[in-house]
């Protein structure tokens, strides 16, 4: 109980010492949140990212099989499907119609796909709400496509899909089977590749070794090596943020060390006259401990504030280039406000820990000295 | 109640700037009594006052106090005793910038763990004791040189030590407000307290208050 009072205390006298060097602590503060901030806001949004296309790849296919032809990739004949689907443990196979379209005019790469589940009427097309935005198109227009033989084809806008799926269908334009092998030459009895079904998930490494066997010239790729590529590619692009921003923490580091261990003279005569009056050295330590924390926890706070705000509430204008962008149609969606204990306790130890060791270990030596030096002072 | 045997007490020692700020000094210091150490400017008043008080330990010679030797104790033990044991006025009051009178004069507490609420009530008492209670809540930097010191006397009591020791106390104050010290060191003795005062001011050791002058220079006992 007497412990608790004399921490209490101290605490008590620390905040007030604080406040008296509030424009130099106020200023410290700042900095050190805003630098808070900016990996707060790296790490928050790398992970909402990631998890978003977690969520999104839940709906994908176990399994894809490619045909490869002299280590790249080609139609798959549609007759690979009844071989495949013979595999004990297949519960079904599809075919898929994909490819990319590069339109000039904008400079703009699109996924067109072809989706049979939509019933898309020949001539139309749905598109995702990037292409929407970067063709300044309504739901009413048409759009030229050029041709593998450089003729154009005119493509009726059936209607814009939904903003809640952007993250994948920003830059995707559905379109019927007929159009898509008109378009890119696309020989009949073929697709670009096929999609799996399987029963148990236990069982895919199985199957897909099967279909090595089976079929030498395909490669199948598993959902979790989809979802392992995702992981990497984020965490690549956030791992480089934080490596931007890590001059930024170092001068930070700098400036913080150089306050905590650069006691001025009148903060050197209060520890003095502290000692004087029967502070030990510990409770000198004690008081340094409660400034390190007090400083370090409340810019640690408030960093972590705004770089929720800033990732979850605004669209993120800081690092939205450098974490979501590819090619030029951003994916424009509201991420969903998710905090990791791991990743909050990773921030925590990564910036409240070494400011407070840091004004701790040096303060050590400036909190032996002789308490007699205020009787001569 | 402390006794000083051959004590010295050497700064700097084995450097060329070595200096001897008090050499051979065996003294007695009787409880409930005001002894004042007298003398010019580098005679040694300080510093003795300093290994009175545990504030600093002799380079060699014993100090013992009621009985217990206490040149050996480790700081900690050094630094609970001057806690419990002394109350120091300094020269320059010595107060800390930036808070109020009331929360230097709990400062001395905080690490003894007593409750806030108790200790602030204590606190309180002490200035209304010395009549600055309308000052508690004003920060030292706006106080006189009267009440700083009020303040500084009622710091030194806030542990309710058995010594009190002033250095150079009426150093900044003119002589109504060197009287009105003194007057008060008067009801702490009548209260109990043991007075060591460090001054060469005549209005301290030729106070009826005080009971005994010990003369210093070079050093050494005159």
């Amino acid at each position: 109980m007497r412990w608790f009072e004399k921490q209490k205390n101290i605490l008590d006298f620390t905040l007030s010492a604080l406040w008296r060097r509030k424009g130099k602590n106020i200023t410290l503060v700042s900095v050190y949140a805003f630098v808070v901030f900016l990996v707060a806001s790296v790490v928050f949004l790398t992970g909402a990212v990631k998890g978003e296309a977690e969520r999104v790849l839940v709906e994908a296919p176990d399994m894809m099989v490619q045909r490869l032809v002299a280590g790249r990739h080609d139609y798959i004949p549609l007759s690979y499907m009844k071989t495949i689907g013979d595999i004990r443990g297949v519960q079904n196979v599809k075919s898929r119609l994909w490819g990319y379209y590069f339109d000039q005019t904008n400079s703009a790469n699109y996924t067109l796909m072809v989706n049979d589940e939509l019933d898309i009427q020949p001539g139309s097309i749905l598109i995702g709400s990037g292409v929407a935005r970067n063709l300044l198109v309504k739901e009413t227009g048409s759009l030229p496509f050029r041709t593998y033989d450089g003729s154009y084809v005119f493509m009726k806008i059936e209607r814009v899909l939904d903003e809640a799926l952007d993250l994948v269908a920003a830059d995707l334009i559905l379109l019927n089977g007929g159009d898509f092998r008109r378009i890119f030459l696309t020989p009949e009895g073929q697709a670009t590749d096929l999609v799996l079904k399987v029963k148990n998930p236990r069982e895919m490494p199985t199957i897909a070794r099967k279909i090595v066997a089976l079929l030498p010239d395909t490669r199948p790729i598993l959902r979790e090596e989809i979802l392992r590529t995702y992981d990497a590619v984020f965490e690549w692009r956030g791992g480089l943020s934080i490596l931007v921003l890590s001059g930024a923490f170092l001068a930070f580091l700098i400036l913080a060390w150089d306050k905590a261990t650069g006691l001025s003279a009148e903060e050197r005569r209060e520890i003095g006259i502290l000692k004087g009056i029967g502070w030990e050295t510990s409770d000198i330590l004690q008081l340094k401990f409660w400034e390190g924390v007090a400083v370090s926890f409340t810019a640690f706070l408030a960093g972590l504030l705004l770089a929720y705000v800033h990732v979850f509430f605004t669209p993120a204008v800081l690092f939205e280039p450098a974490i979501k962008g590819w090619s030029v149609l951003y994916p424009r969606f509201q991420l969903t406000p998710h905090l990791s204990v791991y990743h909050v306790s990773t921030l925590f130890f990564l910036t409240v820990v070494p400011y407070t060791v840091s004004t701790i270990l040096p303060s050590w030596r400036a909190a032996s000295i002789d308490p007699d030096i205020v009787m001569r002072a | 109640m402390i006794q000083v045997r051959d004590v010295r007490k050497v700064f700097n020692t084995g450097r060329p700037n070595e200096f001897v700020a008090i050499d051979g000094v065996s003294l007695t210091i009787e409880a409930h009594r005001t002894t004042v150490l007298k003398g010019p400017s580098g005679s040694g008043k300080t510093t003795l006052l300093s290994l009175l008080g545990c504030m600093a330990r002799p380079t060699s010679g014993r100090i013992s106090l009621l009985e217990r030797e206490i040149t050996s104790l480790p700081e900690r033990f050094l630094t609970d005793i001057r806690r419990r044991s002394f109350g120091f006025i300094f020269q320059q009051f010595n107060l800390i910038k930036g808070i109020t009178a009331l929360e230097n004069v709990m400062v001395p507490a905080y690490p003894t763990g007593e409750r806030y609420s108790s200790l602030k009530r204590r606190a309180m008492e002490l200035l209304e004791l010395f009549n600055v209670g309308a000052k508690a809540a004003s920060k030292v930097e706006w106080l006189s040189g009267g009440e700083a010191q009020r303040v500084a006397i009622a710091r030194a009591l806030v542990n309710d030590p058995m010594v009190v020791i002033a250095d150079e106390p009426t150093a900044h104050l003119d002589t109504r407000l060197s009287r009105e010290f003194m007057e008060i060191m008067g009801t702490l003795k009548a209260n109990g307290k043991t007075l060591i005062m460090a001054s060469h001011d005549p209005i301290v050791h030729e106070s009826s208050v005080v009971d005994g002058v010990v003369e210093m220079r070079d050093g050494r006992l005159v």
